[in-house]
């Protein structure tokens, strides 16, 4: 048993969430191995976001806990890192400066941090935007300065609440296909939530599907393709459509 | 040949605006016609210029050169036969769902009775029905959209314009709301102008997508879409069409 656990980066137990009458997540279990992609979906208003506050410890969950590295977490102690959905970088900062503030909150030493953004500019290829301040990018650039600002963090578990929510197919896998290069490079555990079905085939090694409220986890969809995912092929198209079956509700 | 008939005429359409005393050019010498109810998708990057163009059609801004023609006849400025739904909803949160409804033929002057009951046809068209009374404020983001689609069809307007109008929902409602907007256009057929930056909505509702180019906004490419409705998503012909628009798309980063 004590074998198991030690190949679990997360794992969440029996994670129920009341607010007031109102049941939102009924005991929900589930683990994350170390370097693993996970997209969670569910129906509209199902408590996703809920959800996912809980794991960052915005919400103190009613049962059940949050464990890393079999600990409880704790943000004092974890690295959690967040991308919201929409872009959320420091106004005030430049590129470079938006990626070095969490570095230096944790009081890494300069050189590490040096080497991280460097790193992290030169994956993404925003040298050219390195001085420029937030509202000088587009929504899509700004986003990946916060997704860049995630991985700069090397966390131990990123969530990602549906970073990429309104953009368009075209300008979507381009980003997916960024996020997933900066996985593979930077082997972070990544939770990743999303409405979008055709969105958790492409990057998912696991999918959960939740329930409507209270939400629990219905399904875990393995997704074994190889990568990059070929949208049109046959045994993708099945997956979408058998994830779909489960949440539709429209 | 069955000759399509031609309502809306544009005829090389140039808009510009004056930026930082630059001259930026936001449209660049569009000309299409549009048939009678068919529903069409201008589809385009972020920023091209497609707003703009559906701007001109309604009447909410004056094209620096080139002319509208509907049936024939030369537009200028707003026209009642003409109806428009915003993005960003521009509903008056003082009033019902069926204030907002019955707001236009209120102010043309259409008495009670008769507006009452063309605001109630609309209302239960969107499958508002049991939510007259309600506010803005009491509906999810798909039902305030839906209210926008029920006033501009309660103008009894022959064209109608669609600004993005499921730009902001989530891919799920927004699924439910592209079902509903086929639904309504087969049961109350008009000819729809609908803008979108969506590639798989253009291509799950246009008859016809013309596909923009980058700011200024030219006519890049027209395409036929002879898929029957519903269309499915996932269908290996919907997805090819989806990537041949997708490869010709430009990106905008």
């Amino acid at each position: 048993m004590s074998e198991t656990k030690q190949e679990f980066k997360v794992e969440v137990k029996n994670l129920t969430k009341y607010f007031g009458d109102l049941h939102v997540l009924n005991d929900i279990s589930f683990n994350i191995k170390k370097g693993e992609f996970v997209c969670v979906v569910g129906p509209t208003g199902c408590g996703k976001t809920t959800f996912l506050n809980l794991l960052t410890r915005i919400y103190t969950p009613t049962k059940g806990d949050l464990y890393i590295d079999g600990e409880p977490a704790d943000p004092k102690k974890h690295n959690l890192a967040f991308v919201f959905q929409e872009p959320s970088s420091v106004p005030w900062l430049t590129v470079e400066q938006n990626l070095r503030f969490g570095l230096e909150i944790k009081k890494l030493d300069k050189k590490e941090i040096d080497e991280r953004v460097n790193n992290i500019i030169s994956l993404l290829g925003l040298e050219k935007f390195r001085d420029s301040y937030p509202h000088q990018l587009s929504v899509s650039t700004a986003q990946r300065i916060i997704i860049g600002r995630a991985f700069a963090m090397n966390p131990d578990l990123l969530l990602m609440d549906e970073p990429y929510g309104q953009m368009d197919v075209k300008l979507r896998f381009y980003l997916e296909d960024e996020v997933i290069r900066l996985w593979k490079k930077l082997g972070s555990t990544v939770v990743f939530i999303t409405h979008n079905i055709e969105e958790a085939v492409y990057l998912a090694e696991r999918i959960l599907i939740l329930t409507n409220k209270p939400a629990t986890i219905k399904e875990e969809v393995i997704v074994d393709l190889p990568r990059p995912r070929d949208v049109v092929s046959p045994e993708f198209v099945e997956i979408r459509k058998h994830v779909t079956d489960q949440i539709k509700w429209w | 040949m069955d000759e399509k008939k031609i309502r809306l005429k544009l005829e090389n359409i140039s808009q510009s605006f004056v930026v930082n005393n630059e001259v930026q050019d936001a449209v660049s010498d569009v000309s299409l016609e549009v048939y009678d109810n068919e529903f069409l998708v201008l589809l385009g990057p972020g920023h091209c210029g497609k707003s703009v163009l559906l701007n001109i059609i309604g009447g909410l801004e004056k094209p620096v050169s080139g002319n509208l023609y509907l049936d024939g006849e030369k537009l200028s400025g707003s026209d009642t036969r003409i109806s428009m739904v915003f993005q960003r909803l521009a509903l008056m949160p003082w009033k019902t769902v069926m204030g907002n409804v019955e707001f236009g033929p209120q102010i043309a002057g259409i008495d009670k009775a008769t507006r009452r009951k063309n605001a109630q046809k609309y209302i239960d068209l969107v499958g508002l029905t049991g939510f007259e009374k309600s506010y803005p404020n009491q509906l999810s983001g798909g039902m305030k959209q839906r209210v926008g689609i029920a006033r501009a069809y309660a103008t009894n307007p022959e064209i109608l314009l669609m600004d993005e109008p499921f730009g902001q929902l989530d891919a799920q409602t927004r699924y439910a709301m592209e079902e509903e907007i086929q639904r309504i256009w087969q049961q109350e057929k008009r000819t729809i102008i609908f803008v979108t930056n969506n590639i798989e909505e253009a291509v799950y509702l246009g008859d016809r997508i013309i596909l923009l180019s980058e700011c200024p906004a030219t006519v890049k490419q027209i395409y036929d879409v002879n898929l029957p409705r519903p269309r499915n998503t996932i269908d290996p012909e919907f997805l090819r069409i989806r990537k041949e628009v997708s490869e010709n798309t430009d990106l905008a980063l």
